[in-house]
């Protein structure tokens, strides 16, 4: 018997979400799966065709209403749940589109949801970490029950090109309720790589005392070609936007490189960089938590250390 | 009433660093520090500024679990909550059912405002309070790092990845709350001995006429892998050797 898997495409009105792809690759992973992805925008032709290029996606459904033009669980939510029916699986990125999405679709289904599946172990069986990743549990979902999961993107490698699937279009959208409105979005648009897909990223945090000393970080990452990060405490204090953090309340990232600068390495941090391929801690402190993960070390003040890195590139 | 419910989670301190049972049956909970989850002191944080800005007038706290969650909803009565409910169940409830559970203590007391935490740290499944608010068919504003009250509506601004959002939503709605909201304020002692004197009501399960029913079976569950200890360097310039050694400094 196939696995028909329903996939809740993220999109900012023009481009597929990277997020995407990785669902996909998460969804093929389950035996003889049938992969269809649902685009709900206001115009979903370019999404569409983005999301039917994607190797295994079988069929793309679009849905378009004006209110689509921005990402409101309380309107995605009721016309995925029409949808889903014939669906044994509906799966969303656990970005924080999928987050806050996800659960509302699974209630209306009355059904359950596994958070960040990292892998899947049959077509009951997700694994997902609890406990900030310090522990990972399998669960199971009785045979012939619904369930709806996000994908932790970091686990996956996105889907790649190949595809050529049909895009059919829902004709009769549902009206969605007014109730909630949106405002506005402060997403400041960078030149920098993404943080959450970059393959190098370079985070600071405490110790730089001060977003110019942040100035310092952006400069070697430029010249790296990678992203910013921060800890949490930076960016409480203000030198870094929330858009950077990493870690249990920021994003999770697997980059080729992860270099944490005057980060201490606090288990909220860690369970962030947990997939990095390889980890570089400067740190000034030898007993810090962070070199008990870090691939290489160098105890030193990142004041003097930085500038000769930034030197020697 | 105006009247603010707070869900509160009894969860496993988030300064304790969790040991996986060797049968694979769960996490060591036995004299284990347990506290309120961060996020959700955060929302009751939240509550109680609103109430004392005079909008509204009576914050409740609930929480569904064993009884030894008492005392966690006592140090909610000390932080400055009115009254507790206290949901007894004995079992975990998994997010669907705290969030049926929660609608009826909902119904009955008809809050214009529910806050709870964006996620609890034990299970980190980050779900109820979207589900409470579908089942309710009320608006949610989740992760948010800034709530504004209006007159029957309030904006409500969201940490998302691509920065800030600001949603308006109608009242009454659920609202989740991030880390950056607000930070919460320490018990003193006196509170401590006062909140010994306010109600906490304890309401078995079976009189709300929900069955949690549950989905998931849990397998096993496991260490996670363990990172290769690695070496340490001497300087900026050994740094980059080792980094051009690993092929990660070519381009
Ligand atoms: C529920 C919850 C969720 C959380 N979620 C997150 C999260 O998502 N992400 C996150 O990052 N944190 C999170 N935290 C916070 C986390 O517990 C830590 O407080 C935080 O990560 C600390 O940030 P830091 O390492 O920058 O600061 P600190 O812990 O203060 O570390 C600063 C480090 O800099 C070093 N240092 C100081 N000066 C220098 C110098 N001149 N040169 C070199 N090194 C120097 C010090 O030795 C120290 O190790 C969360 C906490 C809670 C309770
Ligand atoms: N057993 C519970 N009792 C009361 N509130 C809860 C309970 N479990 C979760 N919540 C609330 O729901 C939020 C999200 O929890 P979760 O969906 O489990 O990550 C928590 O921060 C609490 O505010």
């Amino acid at each position: 018997m196939s696995a028909s898997i329903l996939i809740v495409a993220e999109h900012d009105g023009t481009t597929l979400g990277a997020g995407t792809a990785r669902c996909v690759a998460c969804a093929t992973t389950v035996a003889q799966a049938e992969i269809t992805v649902v685009v709900c925008a206001t115009d979903a032709s370019a999404v569409a065709r983005q999301a039917a290029a994607l190797r295994g996606v079988h069929r793309v459904l679009t849905v378009e209403h004006p209110i689509h033009a921005h990402p409101l669980a309380a309107a995605i939510a009721p016309q995925i749940a029409a949808l889903a029916g014939p669906y044994t699986l509906v799966l969303g990125p656990s970005s924080t589109f999928g987050k806050d999405l996800m659960p509302r679709i699974a209630a209306l289904l009355d059904t359950a949801q596994v958070s960040d599946i990292m892998a899947v172990e049959g077509p009951h069986r997700f694994r997902r970490p609890i406990y900030a990743g310090n522990a990972i549990v399998t669960v199971e979902i009785p045979e012939g029950t619904k369930v709806v999961g996000t994908v932790r993107t970091a686990s996956f490698r996105a889907a790649g090109a190949g595809g050529t699937a049909q895009i059919e279009k829902i004709d009769a959208p549902l009206e969605p309720p007014s109730h909630t409105r949106f405002v506005s979005t402060s997403a400041a648009k960078s030149d920098r790589p993404d943080l959450q897909t970059a393959a190098r990223v370079i985070s600071g945090g405490r110790a730089l005392g001060s977003a110019e000393a942040f100035q310092m970080l952006y400069r070697l990452a430029d010249k790296l070609g990678a992203a910013v990060g921060a800890s949490r405490a930076a960016v409480d204090a203000g030198y870094a936007p929330n858009e950077l953090q990493v870690g249990q309340t920021g994003k999770i990232i697997a980059p080729e490189l992860y270099v944490a600068i005057g980060i201490s390495g606090a288990i909220q941090h860690l369970t962030g960089i947990k997939d990095a391929r390889t980890i570089v801690a400067i740190n000034k402190d030898p007993q810090a938590p962070i070199f008990e993960v870090a691939d290489i070390g160098l105890v030193g003040d990142l004041f003097e250390i930085v500038p000769q890195i930034e030197k020697l590139l | 009433m105006k009247r603010i419910v707070v869900g509160i989670k009894r969860v496993v301190d988030y300064n304790v660093r969790i040991r996986v049972k060797p049968d694979g049956s769960g996490v060591v909970l036995d004299g284990v520090k347990m506290s309120v989850n961060p996020f959700d002191e955060i929302a009751l944080e939240e509550a109680l500024r609103i109430k004392e800005r005079g909008g509204a007038e009576e914050v409740v706290v609930a929480t569904i679990g064993p009884s030894d969650c008492q005392a966690q909803l006592r140090t909610c009565l000390a932080m400055g909550a009115d009254r507790a409910l206290h949901v007894l169940s004995d079992a975990p409830t998994e997010p669907l059912a705290t969030a049926r559970i929660l609608l009826k203590l909902i119904e009955r007391e008809q809050p214009f405002l529910v806050l709870l935490g964006k996620q609890a740290i034990d299970d980190d499944n980050g779900q109820t309070g979207q589900m409470l608010a579908a089942l309710w068919r009320r608006p949610q504003a989740t992760f948010a790092s800034k709530i504004e009250l209006g007159e029957g509506k309030a904006q409500v601004t969201r940490e998302v990845d691509a920065g800030l959002e600001t949603l308006e939503v109608d009242l009454p709605a659920v609202v989740t709350v991030d880390l950056r909201l607000n930070e919460p304020r320490y018990v003193k002692l006196p509170e401590i001995m006062k909140a010994k004197k306010k109600p906490l009501e304890a309401l078995p399960l079976e009189s709300l006429g929900v069955t949690p029913g549950a989905h998931l079976t849990t397998v096993r569950v496991a260490v996670p892998p363990q990172r290769q200890k690695g070496i340490r360097v001497e300087n900026a310039a050994a740094l980059i050797a080792a980094l051009k050694e690993k092929g990660l400094l070519t381009s």
